[in-house]
């Protein structure tokens, strides 16, 4: 009996444990919305690998060094973010940090007031913006004034390939795209998807158009698209690039139920590390997700990459890329005033120092961060070394169209080209449609 | 004694001063109507003002007058959503009526293996709409599904990706979650049905078959009405299940309305146009509830003729 009243007492002491803890964490749950007390900021970012620890870690690194302002982090999918910093932002409950993309996006946040200008304090804190690829601030850029700090790293578009699936066919990886359209039938008929496509997330498909329309015309027509010029998508370019696309998926040029294929799952990647896809254009950040996910495939020497190939008789650059030149962290104008000079603190502290760019380049991904080229040894160098390259060699580094464009343009653009892929939009009909929205 | 005290006064109070049985009643609605009020009719006033403004969701709302309600109904994507909802409903009705009807008058037979049954019938229900979709996107992926780990060519068709196959994989997997609920109403009704009438049917010669068209199915009528009420209404707001399993793919082919809603409010930061459609999703709902009860005929129609 003794013991049985003890045992309930001290089951009874637990929950109680467990409720005070509830207690206390309740009203500490709420300060992530955006006002922190006494100087703690909130930090909202992409989960996923690679870079959900990385992040993670240079959170941790801050807290431990200012235990007193500490910073909370908090971590979504990628589709998931994009929908619920929106509406949190509109009901007052966004994040002292908010992570994005610049471009588009970010502009709509600066119309709205809704984010910091950090020109003055950049402009204070020299030694911070030097540490920085000076071509990554164009896109945290709105009429001249830096609302976002680039961070984590460049991101071109890259055409990721199978070598072990290239040998098995007896083939060499395309150096144009007439060589695409021959590997096509002959992948075709060995039961391997030519490409990998994610399609249902729709901006996976967006990449090819970015790739075709450049190779074949530069980066002269979306930079029409994007000032806002009347009938800029009328450039019979665009036409032809998107007859071209229309051809590939007739051709079979991607996965069976390509368009079901969702990114967030990262299904797509998995098509081409198990062999069942020969190759797939994706960002480098796709490295570090084959590398973790792929069991000794990267680590074999499996994974080859190239920039994409040039189209012949096409008038782009050939060393042009697409793709995120950095990631973006602003500050929310609505956050206190010790939240935002505890971001800031971050911002010029734990985001430039050393080890933020060495955890990212052990991710396989190249830093932001400038002077990163002698951390590039091991495994990861040859990668590395190409997509700085790439990144740096790039005549022109275009953002991605999703991301530059504005949220209203961006989600009919996202639609026309799911509607392209499924056939159901005639070339002709998605010009017309997007010229209905430039400048929107 | 000083504890107990006040409910008995408490008690002794409205059956002094109430007087008839109905008057005193009527409080015990206000806690349901004040949730109904705070969290059903507040926020539709709200949607309905918005759908008169220009907002993007973070930015000032501006009075905007019909320019959102045009932007809208001229969206190239109005019809085709429309269309896939009333799809999804038609078919989904169809579908889930008949078998529910059938396994709930199965259910209703007490017997303990039907007992047993009913118990595997339900577990459906208990799921999220949200694991199921994924489950069933998985299951079904054309590369990595059931059909390639089993080597099934049957089972190998690109389910999500073409747009037929899409929709009906959609009503397949509603179906399979809601049916269960259904069939549970329907097994409450045949049981409410007095046996006299069956005992009766037999003594004049009547089979299971004939039991079931001229007792089950018109005893149960009312209740038809109110699954089917639940059915088509329940179908305008599906959005979690299309949204994880197909994001309203492949291109538009799954966009029923709720989605479209979510695309121009969330995604396009277009708050008004998206505000109006949710007013044309309440006016097509109350609509059809409606005409559901209009084709149900009066309530206080006798449904125990003969009995």
């Amino acid at each position: 009996m003794k013991r049985r009243n003890f045992l309930s007492l001290s089951a009874g002491a637990a929950a109680g444990a467990a409720l005070t803890a509830c207690g206390s964490s309740g009203p500490k749950e709420k300060d992530t919305g955006g006002t922190a007390a006494k100087g703690g900021a909130t930090y909202w970012s992409l989960s996923g690998l690679p870079g959900e620890p990385i992040r993670k870690a240079a959170v941790d690194r801050f807290n431990k060094a200012n235990p007193d302002t500490k910073i909370a982090g908090e971590f979504f999918q990628n589709d998931a973010y994009k929908a619920k910093i929106k509406t949190s932002i509109g009901a007052g409950q966004g994040p002292t940090m908010i992570w994005g993309w610049g471009g588009g996006g970010l502009k709509s946040w600066v119309d709205a007031g809704q984010v910091e200008d950090l020109t003055d304090w950049l402009a204070k804190n020299a030694a911070v913006k030097d540490k920085i690829l000076p071509s990554s601030f164009g896109a945290g850029t709105v009429n001249g004034k830096v609302y976002a700090m680039p961070v984590e790293t460049v991101q071109p578009i890259v055409l990721f390939y199978n070598k072990k699936v290239f040998d098995q066919v007896g083939v060499q990886p395309p150096q144009t795209y007439g060589d695409i359209l021959d590997l096509i039938p002959k992948f075709n008929a060995k039961g391997i998807a030519p490409f990998s496509l994610a399609g249902q997330s729709r901006w996976t498909n967006m990449m090819w158009l970015e790739f075709m329309l450049d190779r074949q015309a530069g980066s002269e027509v979306f930079d029409n698209v994007f000032a806002g010029k009347a009938n800029a998508w009328s450039d019979p370019a665009v036409l032809d690039m998107l007859t071209k696309i229309q051809d590939l998926v007739k051709m079979n040029a991607f996965q069976r139920g390509f368009s079901s294929t969702a990114a967030d799952a990262n299904a797509d990647q998995a098509l081409l590390y198990t062999g069942k896809a020969a190759m797939m254009l994706h960002g480098t950040w796709s490295y570090g997700i084959q590398k973790a996910n792929g069991g000794k495939f990267v680590a074999d020497g499996g994974l080859g990459w190239m920039n994409f190939p040039p189209i012949d008789g096409g008038k782009g650059d050939e060393s042009n890329t697409v793709g995120n030149p950095g990631q973006y962290l602003s500050i929310s104008s609505k956050a206190t005033p010790e939240a935002k000079e505890t971001a800031k603190k971050f911002f010029a502290t734990t985001l430039v120092d050393e080890e933020e760019k060495a955890g990212w380049v052990k991710s396989g991904g190249v830093p932001v961060l400038k002077n990163s080229d002698s951390l590039f040894t091991g495994d990861e160098a040859q990668f590395l070394k190409d997509v700085s390259a790439i990144a740096s060699g790039a005549k022109t580094f275009a953002q991605s169209w999703d991301q530059a464009l504005s949220p209203t343009a961006a989600e009919t653009l996202l639609n026309n080209i799911a509607n392209l892929f499924q056939q159901k939009m005639s070339p002709q009909e998605w010009v017309d449609s997007m010229n209905g929205v430039i400048g929107k | 004694m000083t504890m107990l005290a006040p409910p008995a006064a408490r008690v002794q109070e409205p059956t002094r001063s109430g007087g008839g049985r109905g008057g005193s009643v009527v409080w015990m609605v206000l806690p349901a109507f004040g949730m109904f009020v705070f969290f059903g009719i507040i926020p539709l006033l709200g949607v309905l003002a918005l759908s008169f403004t220009t907002w993007n969701g973070y930015n000032e709302i501006v009075p905007s007058g019909l320019d959102s309600w045009r932007a809208a109904l001229t969206d190239p994507g109005l019809p085709n959503s429309l269309w896939v909802t009333f799809l999804i409903m038609a078919l989904s009705w169809l579908v889930q009526t008949p078998l529910s009807i059938l396994l709930g008058t199965f259910m209703a037979r007490q017997s303990r293996y039907r007992g047993f049954l009913a118990v595997f019938y339900f577990i459906p229900l208990l799921l999220s709409s949200a694991a199921i979709a994924i489950t069933y996107k998985a299951l079904l992926d054309p590369n990595f599904g059931l059909g390639a780990g089993l080597g099934i060519d049957a089972l190998n068709q690109d389910w999500l990706g073409q747009a037929n196959l899409a929709i009906g994989v959609l009503i397949f997997v509603v179906s399979w979650q809601y049916i269960p609920f259904h069939s549970l109403i329907y097994q409450g009704a045949v049981r409410q049905i007095p046996k006299s009438m069956y005992e009766a049917s037999q003594i004049d010669g009547a089979g299971r078959v004939r039991q079931f068209f001229s007792i089950t199915l018109p005893q149960i009528k009312f209740t038809i009405i109110t699954s089917s009420t639940l059915m088509v209404v329940g179908s305008l707001t599906f959005f979690d299940l299309i949204y994880v399993l197909t994001a309203g793919g492949p291109g538009d082919a799954t966009r029923a309305l709720a989605l479209q809603m979510y695309r121009l409010g969330f995604q396009a930061d277009l708050m008004g146009p998206a505000s109006a459609i949710a007013v044309i999703l309440v006016l097509v709902g109350l609509g059809l509830s409606l005409l559901l009860r209009r084709i149900g005929g009066r309530a206080d129609d006798s449904q125990m003729e003969g009995a």
